[in-house]
């Protein structure tokens, strides 16, 4: 009998090992462990043996069973698998047509996009932001500012007034530059401080570089000691945030009411070296210069700290730097938008290429 | 202001090419805007020439044939049209190889038959004057043969300087010089004011004048010269030429005197008629209201109480400042001559040209505000032009009402506050060269310098930090150092926790798909009636414009609405389907505001959403257009965002549908509405199809938000679930459903919230199906069936009782 198990575990185990797909193996398994096979008769042959005979007889059929069921089952899981893999390699679709539903992203408007991105580098020099109203009065906007009553920007030709609102250093207005809240944070916040002003500002102006409405970010920093130096550094360091790291700041002197002294801030030009692009041609971004105008600032105006000095603000000791840039201007540079008509057209096919 | 190089040389020693000069005077504080050219680009090849002989053109009437010496070996023949050449002239040559001002060149031509080797030049072709009356009479000392730009500037680069308001000392020529020589280290010629032939007029006022200031703030400083036996003529060639690279028209001598002063010194002057003063008498004074002048320009002013006047006799002559009359202007028959140096209140100058919309060379020179001994200056410098070109006497005396200004300032400049200040230091030796370059005087102290302001920058530099700030920008900034600032505020910085919200909210919309707009503050007024606005509806309190640029801008925008709708119609009308978009910003409304603000602003975030909820696809090809729900769900995706609870409540707003609108209620208060544009005002955009609408006001919204979220235990004692249908009268909202689920299952039930909606045969005319699913949860337990089964019947009771409702199947 042992020979006989021995035999038919051997025809066994090579047909096992010939079978070519999944059914061919039920058909093994039915064929050599099935109630009716051959080997499971012997099992229960083993009964019948003489006892000396059935434990020796008894293992090698057990083991001959348990061999073959292994076998198959590992083949069985083998034609599973690549069967499984032929299946779904037969079931395919075309991966190039556009994902669906189309719930596509929405965009943040450039503008937004600018302003965020100006005020995380802020943020991240330790600077707050607050915001203020842009209906302004006269005080808040020009005299407190320093504005010499005589000062252009005070003209009915380049600032908006309000109907019925106020007389004088009373007269309210559309605020023309983000610096009045420069006055109302003094005003609430005694030195040291440190803090961008965003927001939209109005002057009477319409043709290609100039819209009525824009955007502005102020910053000011007040505490002892305050240097144009320390400004130099903060502006630096915001140029190559926002314009890269090879970036060199020039500060040119120049004339603001509540800056003294005042410097003009041009950023060295991220698309050519020193005027010429790499093809050797003049850069238009530029015009040559290889500089870039991006913003005005200088040192707080004694007399807009003498202006808040009853909230802790003495010109003697206190100095401070202040700056405004424009956000259009940022993102028009950085982006390369030629017109500032994009910014307020608000065509989506404008819109969806930003933020 | 346009600066001639070639007429700056006289005051200073040029040596940089005009880019350089430019770039200097840049970084120095003072932009160049342009670089002009006037002229002929060289001027190679312009000579003095002598007509020796001028006869008739064989074969042209209009022609003359001339025989020119131009200094060569022989005579060469030109062949000239102007009808008053003729022999014995000296005059202006152009030879063949000459560029003229047009770019053309200059070669030899045939004329009707004859060569003419040149061309004899009127002044227009040298760009000097519009006249083309004919050819330009030299004077006779000047040598055949002469390059002509040593008679007068015929080729000159022009700079085109942006002055600061500050610097009403640059307002001249001679100021140019003086940065420039600060700035680059070139010496500067001394004024040409230096030599007075009225020197010894001082003192004493000249016969024949009275002058009466009524209002020494508004006028300073009056002077006054008389000049007799004057010849009112043409000014000679020089002259003309340096005026016309300054851009300006040479008109007769007196008054290019004046011009010519004024470029130079930066003090505008005024030329009288003398005989033309009715009375012999001046009155600085204000104007009365609706009095009436007519300036040089030929216009009728009316003016009113503010506007500064000079008068005579027969009433007012000259605009104080601003431009002179025509009543006591300069004429040919001119024979004596009244000029007048005065310094006005530049605030007063600069109202009075805005206010009657005249800005002139003069009055944008006083609006900076000129020094009171400037005036001299400019009497001085025309008095020795005056005596040379016209042939004048000046008769004894110099009137001179108000005199010098206040006594200079003296200042201290400490080396320490440099320092403090710049950052950097500045050698005691470098400062005091710097300033004394710019003209101030300088003595040693013992920690700085001691510096007096000089007369012209009296009202500039007052201060120290003003000093400070002229030796840096001399100095040069580009070697100041970078450092950064010590933040000693004790204040980690960063956006505030209610600014985050505002982004986060943003984000949301964003993230919805919505594209975010950036419209226009200004609205038309006629926003109210597109809007459907009843005649007292609150958000017709309009902050109004004063002076907008159009009628179209002339209010601030009352809801952020219009400018949605505006922008979805922009794009609608380029062929978009639909629309979702939205705005963060400001909104506007009349009357003071918290805080004390001028006007009540807020900050508002709107959205619409119109056509397509998304946009179709092969596997989604109709997508639902968008309706209130699609609103509503935007209102609780931001809001769920920040954290508010909130609830829908009925609403009426005249620009929405009205039975699609709702109110956004929390406990503080209205935050919003949301809903769908009423049909007619979506029509007045030329929209056709639903519009689904918000608006809130998220400056409040991201107020009321809770700071942060505490924990709440959801996981150790799950749920349990069931879904509930129940069938109610269709008037029944399923807020109303909700409520009284909540109510009668409470404490346990945590949740309930409506997931489907049927109308239909099934469950009877005029009631609809709800179906709910309902969360029963206990904080210290897992519940059971048993703990359920009597909330349910209570649930059901209560249903039935108060909402007429029964369970379904
Ligand atoms: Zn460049």
């Amino acid at each position: 009998m042992i020979e006989r198990v021995t035999e038919i575990q051997k025809q066994a185990e090579a047909e096992i090992a010939a079978a070519s797909s999944s059914a061919a193996l039920e058909e093994l398994r039915v064929q050599y462990l099935g109630r009716k096979a051959e080997l499971p008769q012997l099992l229960r042959d083993v009964a019948q043996l003489p006892p000396e005979q059935r434990g020796e007889a008894g293992r090698t059929a057990n083991q001959a069973r348990q061999t073959l069921e292994v076998m198959i089952e590992t083949a069985a899981a083998r034609f599973e698998a690549d069967e499984l893999s032929a299946a779904l390699a037969d079931d395919n679709v075309d991966i190039t047509l556009p994902g669906s539903p189309a719930e596509s992203c929405g965009h943040h408007h450039l503008l937004t996009a600018t302003r965020r991105e100006i005020e995380d580098v802020f943020c991240g020099l330790g600077y707050s932001v607050v915001e203020g109203p842009e209906v302004e009065t006269v005080h808040y906007n020009f005299d407190a500012l320093n504005h010499d009553p005589a000062h252009p920007a005070r003209a009915r030709s380049d600032t908006f007034y309000i109907e019925g609102g106020g007389e004088g250093s009373e007269q309210t207005l559309l605020r023309t530059h983000t610096s009045p809240m420069q006055i109302r944070i003094m005003e609430q916040t005694p030195p040291p401080i440190a803090l961008i002003v965003p927001g939209r500002v109005f002057r009477r102006d319409s043709d290609a570089t100039h819209t009525p409405q824009f955007h502005q970010i102020e910053g000011l920093l007040v505490d002892e000691g305050v240097t144009l130096a320390d400004l130099k550094g903060t502006l630096l360091a915001f140029a190559r945030a926002i314009f890269g790291a090879d970036r060199e700041l020039r500060l040119r002197p120049h004339f603001f009411p509540f800056t003294e002294p005042s410097v003009e801030v041009d950023v060295s030009c991220f698309m050519c070296e020193k005027g010429a692009t790499s093809g050797g041609e003049r850069c238009s971004l530029c015009k040559g210069t290889g500089w870039l105008e991006v913003l005005g600032s200088g040192m707080v105006d004694p007399n807009v700290f003498a202006a808040v000095s009853e909230h802790g603000y003495d010109p003697d000791t206190h100095q401070g730097f202040a700056f405004g840039l424009g956000i259009e201007r940022i993102a028009m540079l950085k982006h390369g938008v030629p017109d500032l008509r994009f910014f307020y057209e608000n065509d989506l096919r404008f819109l969806r290429q930003f933020g | 202001m346009r600066v001639p190089i070639d007429w700056l040389s006289e005051y200073v020693e040029i040596e940089l090419t005009p880019v350089e000069l430019s770039e200097r005077l840049a970084m120095t504080g003072t932009e160049v805007a342009r670089v002009l050219h006037h002229g002929p680009l060289s001027a190679d090849n312009f000579v003095v020439g002598k007509v020796l002989s001028a006869e008739q053109h064989p074969d042209a009437d209009r022609l003359r044939v001339c025989s020119v010496d131009t200094g060569d070996s022989e005579p060469r023949t030109i062949v000239c049209g102007a009808p008053n050449v003729a022999a014995g002239q000296t005059v202006s040559v152009a030879l063949p190889g000459a560029v003229m001002p047009d770019g053309t060149k200059l070669g030899e031509a045939k004329l009707r038959g004859i060569k003419s080797s040149g061309m004899i030049l009127a002044e227009d072709e040298l760009g000097i004057g519009g006249e083309h009356d004919g050819i330009m009479v030299l004077t006779d000392d000047l040598a055949a043969g002469t390059p002509l730009a040593g008679v007068f500037a015929v080729s000159s680069d022009v700079l085109e300087p942006e002055l600061t308001p500050n610097r009403g000392d640059c307002g001249g020529l001679y100021g140019i010089a003086r940065e420039l020589h600060a700035a680059t280290g070139a010496a500067l010629s001394a004024p040409p004011w230096s030599d007075d032939p009225g020197a010894s007029t001082l003192g004493s006022a000249p016969a024949g004048i009275s002058v009466t200031v009524d209002d020494a703030a508004l006028c300073p400083r009056f002077t006054a010269r008389i000049f007799e036996n004057v010849t009112v003529g043409r000014s000679p060639i020089w002259l003309k030429a340096r005026l016309a690279a300054a851009g300006q028209r040479s008109i007769s001598n007196v008054v290019d005197i004046t011009n010519y002063v004024m470029l130079v010194s930066g003090h505008p002057l005024h030329a009288f008629d003398l005989d033309r003063i009715a009375g012999g008498e001046l009155t600085v004074r204000a104007a009365r209201d609706g009095e009436k002048l007519t300036t040089l320009d030929g216009e009728e002013r009316t003016l009113d109480g503010d506007i500064c006047l000079i008068a005579d006799a027969d009433g007012p002559t000259s605009l104080a400042g601003v431009m002179g009359g025509s009543r006591s202007e300069v004429s040919d028959q001119t024979t004596s001559v009244l000029l007048e140096v005065a310094v006005w209140d530049g605030a007063n100058i600069n109202r009075t040209s805005t206010r009657l919309g005249l800005r002139s060379e003069a009055s944008s020179r006083f609006e900076k505000g000129l020094s009171p001994e400037g005036a001299l200056e400019a009497q001085a410098m025309a008095s020795a032009l005056m005596l040379e070109l016209t042939g004048a006497t000046l008769v004894d005396g110099t009137l001179d009402v108000g005199g010098d200004g206040p006594a200079a300032n003296v200042i201290r400049l400490r080396d320490a506050r440099i320092i403090s200040l710049l950052g950097t230091p500045i050698a005691r030796e470098r400062s005091q060269a710097i300033l004394e370059a710019l003209g101030f005087t300088v003595t040693a102290a013992d920690d700085g310098l001691d510096v007096t302001v000089p007369h012209w920058r009296r009202d500039d530099v007052t201060r120290e930090a003003d000093l400070i700030e002229e030796v840096a920008r001399i100095n040069g900034l580009e070697s100041l150092p970078a450092t950064l600032p010590l933040n000693r505020t004790g204040r980690a910085g960063g956006l505030s926790h209610q600014q985050r919200l505002v982004r986060r909210a943003e984000d949301v919309l964003v993230g919805r798909g919505l594209c975010e707009i950036v419209g226009w503050s200004f609205a038309d007024p006629q926003i109210c009636d597109r809007l459907l606005l009843d005649d007292d509806h609150p958000l017709r309190a309009l902050v109004v414009i004063e002076n907008p640029m159009s009628s179209a801008q002339s209010v601030m925008r009352p809801s952020i609405l219009p400018s949605l709708l505006d922008a979805a119609a922009y794009n609608m009308a380029r062929g978009a389907e639909g629309c979702a978009l939205f705005e963060s910003g400001s909104v506007y409304r009349a009357g003071r505001g918290d805080d004390g603000m001028a006007a009540s602003e807020h900050h508002g975030l709107g959205a619409i959403v119109t056509g397509p909820v998304r946009e179709p696809s092969w596997a989604d090809a109709q997508p639902p257009a968008a309706r209130i729900e699609t609103a509503h769900a935007l209102v609780s995706s931001v809001l769920g965002a920040l954290g508010v609870d909130w609830q829908v409540e009925d609403g009426e707003l005249p620009f929405l549908h009205p039975g699609r609108t709702a109110m956004i209620r929390t406990a503080e208060g209205l935050l919003g509405w949301f809903g769908e544009v009423h049909p007619a005002v979506a029509a007045s955009w030329e929209i056709t199809q639903p519009i689904a609408a918000l608006a809130i006001d998220i400056g409040r919204a991201a107020a009321q938000a809770p700071s942060h979220s505490i924990f709440t235990d959801l996981t150790s004692f799950p749920p349990l679930r069931e879904d509930l249908a129940v069938i109610v009268p269709a008037a029944v909202t399923a807020a109303s459903v909700v409520a009284c689920v909540t109510a009668a299952g409470s404490p346990l039930v945590s949740r309930a919230e409506v997931f489907d909606v049927y109308s239909g045969e099934q469950v009877g005319e005029g009631r609809v199906s709800l179906a709910l699913h309902v969360d029963y949860s206990a904080g210290d337990r897992t519940l059971s069936d048993e703990d359920v089964a009597p909330l349910r019947e209570k649930i059901v009771a209560a249903l039935k009782v108060e909402l007429d409702g029964e369970l379904r199947g």
